[in-house]
C-alpha cells in the first residue's frame, strides 16, 4: 500500500469509498505472525506459529481460553488481542452468571464485532489492530469465526491470519471439503501441516508453535508442549514414508522483513 | 400501617466444618425452611468454590446463592489471570472483602470455609454476616451452632481457642473419626433444633480430592 491522502484518522472517508485507517489496521494483521484454524462438526482446532523476539526472551501468548467452549487465536498487535481476550471472557463470565448457560460463540462474535466496529467510527479511536481466530460451540455444534478490526466477522470452516498465510490458506483450500467429518487427531494434524507451509522450509517443532482444541464434550485448552512434539514427529515420519512432498515450494529464505515496526509483535 | 417489604427470610440450617492435619470435613443438613414450614429436604447449602476450598452458608439462602455465584465468577477470572486455581486462604480474603462490599446492605450469610491451605494442612475459615473471618480448626454456623460448638470445643479439645492460645492448629482426630463426630453432633443438633434435619451432607477434602457423603436424620 502507498501513502495515500484521506488517511489521517479513522473519520475520513477517501473519494473512493474507503476508510484507510481501518484498511491500515487490517495491514498489521497480516504483519503479525501466523495464526490457523480448522473446525470439522464437532471439534475446532486453533494453531500458532509463536516466535520469540530473541533467544533471551519468552514467545508472546497468541492463543487465549476465553471460556470452557471458546478460545481465541490471534494476530497482530498482542497487547490489543489481550485485552480483547479479557473482554471476551468477562462477556462470558456475565453471561453465565445471569443466564446459568454458556454464551453461544455465534453471540460473542457479534458483540466484538460492534466493539470493534465503534473503533472505525469514532475520531478520538483507532483501529484494534488484531484479527481474531474465534473457535467455540453452541447449541449447533462447533464454529470457527474470523473477527477483523473492520468490525467485520465471517464464520469459516478453516482459515488462516497472518505473515504467509497465504500458503496455509492454499493448503486449506486443497482439503477442507473432508474437515467435516474428520476426528479430533486428524484436524490436528492438518492444521500443523498448515502451520508448517507457513514456515517455508523452516524446522516445525513444539516450541515455535502452539496449538489448542475445543469440541463438544471436550473444553477448550492448549495442549501440552510434550503431545504436540509427539504429533509433529509422527507428521515428519509419515512425511518422509510416503515421500510425499508436502513442504511448501516457496524456495526462498526467510531473509524476511522482521525488522519491526515499531508496535508490533512477532 | 403495616409491615414494610423485609428483604430477608431465615431459611434455617446448620453447618460444621473441622480441620485436620491432611483433611477438611465441611457438613451442613440439607433442610430449608421459612418460617415453620420446611420448603424441602434436599437443598444443599455447600458449594466448591477451588479444587481445594468448600462454602457451606447458612442464613438466607437467596443471598447465599448470590454470594456463590458471585465468588465463582471472580475464581474464574483470576484462573484466566493467574493459570491456577485460588488458594483457601486467598479464597478466604476474597470472601471477606466480597461480604464487606456490602456492608450497608449484607448477604444474610453466615459461612463456614474449609480447605486445605498451600502446605496442604486442613484449614477453616469462620464469618460474620459482613466479612470478619478468622482462622479457626474447627467452626459452626446457623440455627443449630449454639447447640454444637458446645461439643466440638469439648471433643476437639486442642484446636479449642477456650484453652488460651489453642494448642493444635488443626484437630489431631483421624478423618474418620472426624466424619463420625460430625454425625454425633448433627443427630445431636437435630433432636432440638427444629430447623434442623432431613440429611446431612458431609464433604470431605483431602489430597485425593474431594468426596460427599449422605446421612439421614430425623425428618420431624
Amino acid at each position: 500500500m502507498f501513502r495515500n491522502q484521506y488517511d489521517t484518522d479513522v473519520t475520513t472517508w477517501s473519494p473512493a469509498g474507503r476508510l484507510f485507517q481501518v484498511e491500515y489496521a487490517m495491514e498489521a494483521v497480516k504483519q503479525g505472525s501466523a495464526a490457523v484454524g480448522l473446525r470439522s462438526r464437532t471439534h475446532v482446532v486453533l494453531a500458532t506459529v509463536n516466535k520469540a523476539a530473541s533467544d533471551l526472551s519468552s514467545h508472546q501468548r497468541k492463543v487465549f481460553k476465553i471460556d470452557d467452549h471458546v478460545g481465541v487465536a490471534i494476530a497482530g498487535l498482542t497487547a490489543d488481542g489481550r485485552v480483547l481476550s479479557r473482554y471476551l471472557r468477562n462477556e462470558c463470565i456475565n453471561h453465565s452468571f445471569v443466564y446459568e448457560a454458556p454464551l453461544p460463540v455465534g453471540r460473542l462474535v457479534v458483540r466484538l464485532a460492534d466493539k470493534a466496529q465503534v473503533c472505525t467510527q469514532r475520531s478520538w479511536k483507532r483501529p484494534y489492530g488484531v484479527g481474531l481466530l474465534v473457535a467455540g460451540l453452541d447449541e449447533l455444534g462447533a464454529h470457527l469465526y474470523y473477527n477483523c478490526p473492520s468490525g467485520n466477522y465471517f464464520e469459516y470452516q478453516a482459515f488462516a491470519i497472518g505473515s504467509r498465510s497465504q500458503a496455509a490458506k492454499t493448503y486449506l483450500e486443497r482439503r477442507f471439503e473432508a474437515f467435516d467429518k474428520y476426528s479430533a487427531e486428524e484436524l490436528i494434524k492438518d492444521a500443523l501441516f498448515a502451520i508448517k507451509e507457513t514456515l517455508q522450509g523452516e524446522k516445525l517443532t513444539s516450541s515455535i508453535c502452539t496449538v489448542a482444541i475445543v469440541g463438544i464434550g471436550e473444553p477448550f485448552h492448549i495442549i501440552s508442549e510434550q503431545a504436540v512434539q509427539e504429533m509433529v514427529d509422527a507428521l515428519e515420519t509419515r512425511e518422509e514414508a510416503t515421500a510425499e512432498q508436502s513442504g511448501g515450494d516457496m524456495q526462498d529464505e526467510s531473509g524476511n522483513p522482521d525488522a519491526a515496526a515499531p508496535m508490533e509483535e512477532i | 400501617m403495616g409491615s414494610r417489604f423485609n428483604p430477608y427470610d431465615n431459611n434455617g440450617g446448620t453447618c460444621v466444618a473441622i480441620a485436620g492435619v491432611d483433611y477438611c470435613v465441611v457438613a451442613a443438613d440439607t433442610r430449608m425452611s421459612t418460617g415453620y414450614s420446611i420448603l424441602t429436604r434436599d437443598y444443599s447449602k455447600i458449594c466448591q468454590l477451588a479444587d481445594k476450598s468448600v462454602l457451606a452458608s447458612s442464613g438466607f439462602q437467596a443471598d447465599v446463592k448470590a454470594l456463590q455465584k458471585n465468588l465463582s465468577a471472580k475464581h474464574l477470572i483470576y484462573q484466566h489471570q493467574h493459570n491456577k486455581q485460588m488458594s483457601c486462604p486467598a479464597m478466604a480474603q476474597l470472601l471477606s472483602n466480597t461480604l464487606y462490599y456490602k456492608r450497608f446492605f449484607p448477604y444474610y450469610a453466615f459461612n463456614v470455609l474449609g480447605g486445605l491451605d498451600s502446605e496442604g494442612k486442613g484449614c477453616v475459615f469462620t464469618y460474620d454476616a459482613v466479612g470478619s473471618y478468622e482462622r479457626v480448626g474447627y467452626s459452626t454456623q446457623g440455627t443449630g451452632s449454639t447447640l454444637i460448638i458446645p461439643v466440638l470445643d469439648n471433643q476437639l479439645k486442642s484446636p479449642s481457642p477456650l484453652l488460651l492460645p489453642a494448642k493444635d492448629a488443626v484437630t489431631p482426630l483421624s478423618e474418620g473419626e472426624a466424619v463420625d463426630l460430625v454425625k454425633d453432633v448433627f443427630a445431636s443438633a437435630t433432636e432440638r433444633d427444629i430447623y434442623t434435619g432431613d440429611q446431612v451432607e458431609i464433604v470431605i477434602i483431602n489430597a485425593s480430592g474431594i468426596k460427599r457423603e449422605y446421612v439421614q436424620l430425623r425428618r420431624d
